[in-house]
């Protein structure tokens, strides 16, 4: 297959225009999508090229636009709606929950909402506390909705496109901190199959289950475990709704040990969703207690020490994994772990 | 009047009258039904209300569509659901409507044009705003109703959805059905401006209150309304002021109760929509004889549907998680 070199926002265009050249039913709404930063590039020149009627800034009004949206899937079209901040889907949830996800179900599956919701997680530089959530585990809670949380550019063009081809709804996570992103994507964009983790990295001490931007840094870690004598595998879900609860059970298998790294708090989170079908599917394999990282569980600070300590990153996973083993953490420079993100957002 | 114009009038009061008179007997059975507990879900019933569903319902087209409430049994039988299916809905059968997983509150009928129902207040305008933008956008012709009542213009969503549809000048007819009540709560506990039509003047949205108990007034604003959506003028508020007979969900009624104002059953029972069109119908020389003959006719629909609703089978339970999703393709 022909590929070439996109970052994570550059994916997401090329999917999107790719879906929209070929279905005149797909449309894009939010908040922006029309203006000058085009959601961080990633409907640049749309309405150039598709026109005002596919390609609309929206009132700022989730509830309702989430509705409508809802509704023209209903009517026939496939509606993508944009948010710069995962956080406003929480203005959005009656719609999304009670009536996007059940509405196949309600109606005895003679109706479906192909309706995609595209959602940036925000994280650090003084986000704050209403600009850094990752809501996953809301969806995932709630049976009717699929959720999907790309890691690489090539994720994020497949499964946008396979989320527009799907006729259900869709709530696609996308991560800030992954739009610098560079990485080789497929040069004719093709939907990936939802339920297929991939190991992005193998291993044999432990498994480290970890998606999205946590996935990159569980990466880092494993390479400077690497370097200390700790074999990690990391295997990234990539979808959560469904979830390839196979892919994580063969690999705890093979290890022993399960780490699960989330972006988001651990309580009722994915990762104790992960952790449980350890404890259900998984308990002969275990040699040690499952272990499970997130954001601390309190409201997200802006103050940068209390931001650095809140969020789980490099370091601690790495920390993490160590004591998982009873090991101590090296005395060596680590330059694997530092975050080098620079702002503004 | 052309002798033609008004025949063709009389067969529009007629037909109002079968689709009112449908909806009558197919509650009373509700009604007559539930001690059995053979219904095994709350029902919402729009007794009273009859002469909106059945207004609103005719002056659409073939093509249109609606999208109501959990009290939703008028709009349902008045579009041409199909009654046996609405009674299995009810028993919780495999044939119903939505197989059993709607119940009274999620009927649906696509194929006659109403996309759903929820039971969430308010939910649905939003969604039938965006059904009118996908007409819109493919320039079908089409035109939506969002069937709401007095409680769903407390939402949020209500302003937004109509900010979004005269913005955007969508085809869509809003039709407030005010019955005064949420759940409760009567609207003037709820609102200073009472004259509720009015609320979203600041919006740009045109409104107009009518007698809802009338069918004829129903179905006359109702098609002038429709066929100025369809002609691209944007959307409408119709506010019709009707009773509820019935307490806000279950098959009593609760005059008596202190949240009802004193004269409510009175009230009620003076405009009563099926009493006015037969009167109606009677000063036009319609006859008895014909009027008894149309509710000999629609007995035996419900008897019928009652019947089909008995000998369906339940759902397998090992169906229980089919449905969640739609397959591709």
């Amino acid at each position: 297959m022909k590929t070439k070199r996109l970052n994570y926002g550059q994916a997401i265009h090329a999917a999107l225009t790719h879906a929209m050249e070929k279905d005149p039913t797909v449309f894009v709404m939010g908040i922006g999508v029309d203006d000058h930063k085009a959601v961080f590039g990633t409907t640049r020149g749309f309405v150039e090229r598709f026109g005002r009627a596919r390609v609309f800034d929206t009132p700022i009004s989730e509830g309702a636009m989430t509705g409508i949206a809802v509704g023209a899937a209903l009517g026939g079209m496939r509606p993508v709606h944009v948010h710069i901040r995962a956080d406003f889907l929480y203005l959005a949830m009656d719609q999304l929950l009670n009536i996007a996800a059940k509405w196949s179900s309600m109606s005895g599956g003679r109706a479906s909402v192909p309706l995609v919701i595209r959602a940036v997680i925000g994280r650090s530089w003084g986000q704050g506390a209403q600009h850094s959530q990752s809501p996953q585990s809301m969806f995932m809670h709630v049976p009717g909705i699929k959720v999907a949380m790309p890691t690489t550019p090539a994720d994020a063009q497949g499964l946008l496109l396979a989320a527009i081809e799907d006729p259900n709804p869709v709530v696609l996570l996308e991560h800030r901190l992954l739009y610098n992103l560079v990485g080789d994507v497929p040069a004719t964009p093709v939907a990936v199959p939802f339920g297929r983790a991939v190991v992005r990295r193998e291993g044999a001490d432990l498994t480290i289950v970890a998606g999205s931007h946590m996935a990159v840094e569980s990466l880092k870690a494993a390479e400077f475990l690497a370097k200390h004598g700790v074999s990690a595998e990391v295997v990234d879900p990539v979808t959560l709704v469904p979830l390839d609860r196979d892919a994580i059970l063969r690999s705890l298998a093979k290890t022993g040990r399960l780490l699960v790294v989330d972006s988001s708090w651990t309580t009722c989170g994915a990762s104790a969703e992960i952790a449980a079908l350890a404890a259900e599917k998984g308990f002969d394999s275990l040699a040690a207690p499952v272990r499970r990282l997130g954001m601390q569980p309190v409201v997200c600070p802006v103050s940068k020490p209390l931001e650095k300590a809140f969020y789980p990153n490099a370091e601690t996973i790495a920390a993490e994994a160590f004591s998982m083993l009873g090991r101590p953490f090296p005395d060596a420079p680590a330059p694997e772990l530092v975050d080098d993100f620079k702002g503004p957002f | 009047m052309s002798p033609r114009t008004a025949r063709k009038l009389a067969d529009v009061d007629l037909t109002l009258y079968r689709l009112m008179l449908r909806i009558r007997r197919a509650e009373e059975r509700i009604v007559a039904l539930y001690p059995s507990d053979k219904i095994q879900s709350p029902v919402h019933l729009s007794v009273g209300q009859e002469a909106v569903a059945a207004g609103v319902s005719l002056a659409l087209a073939d093509g249109d569509r609606v999208h109501g409430t959990y009290r939703g049994h008028g709009v349902y039988i008045a579009k041409g659901g199909d009654l046996g299916r609405l009674f299995a809905e009810l028993y919780g059968k495999d044939t119903g409507c939505a197989r059993g997983r709607g119940g009274s509150m999620h009927l649906t009928a696509p194929e006659v044009g109403l996309v759903g129902c929820s039971a969430i207040v308010a939910s649905l305008i939003p969604v039938a705003t965006g059904d009118a933008l996908a007409e819109k956008m493919r320039g079908g012709g089409r035109v939506v109703c969002s069937l709401f009542g007095d409680g769903a213009i407390d939402e949020g969503v209500f302003y937004e959805s109509v900010n979004f549809a005269v913005l955007k000048s969508l085809p869509i007819v809003y039709v407030l059905e005010n019955n005064g009540y949420a759940i409760h709560s009567r609207v003037p506990d709820r609102h200073k401006q009472t004259e509720l039509f009015r609320l979203t003047e600041g919006l740009g949205l045109r409104g107009r209150r009518y007698d809802g108990n009338d069918a004829r007034v129903v179905y006359k604003t109702m098609s002038a309304a429709v066929a100025a959506a369809r002609r691209g003028k944007g959307p409408v508020l119709l506010e019709y002021m009707t009773n509820r007979w019935h307490e806000h969900v279950g098959p009593g009624t609760d005059f008596q109760e202190a949240y009802r104002y004193p004269k409510d059953r009175e009230r009620a029972l003076r405009s009563d929509p099926l009493k006015i069109l037969a009167a109606a119908l009677a000063r036009r020389g319609e006859s008895r004889a014909r009027l008894d003959a149309v509710a000999a006719e629609i007995a035996g629909e419900v008897d019928a549907a009652v019947a089909f609703a008995e000998s369906s089978p339940f759902p397998r339970a090992e169906s229980l998680r089919e449905g969640l999703y739609v397959e591709s393709g």
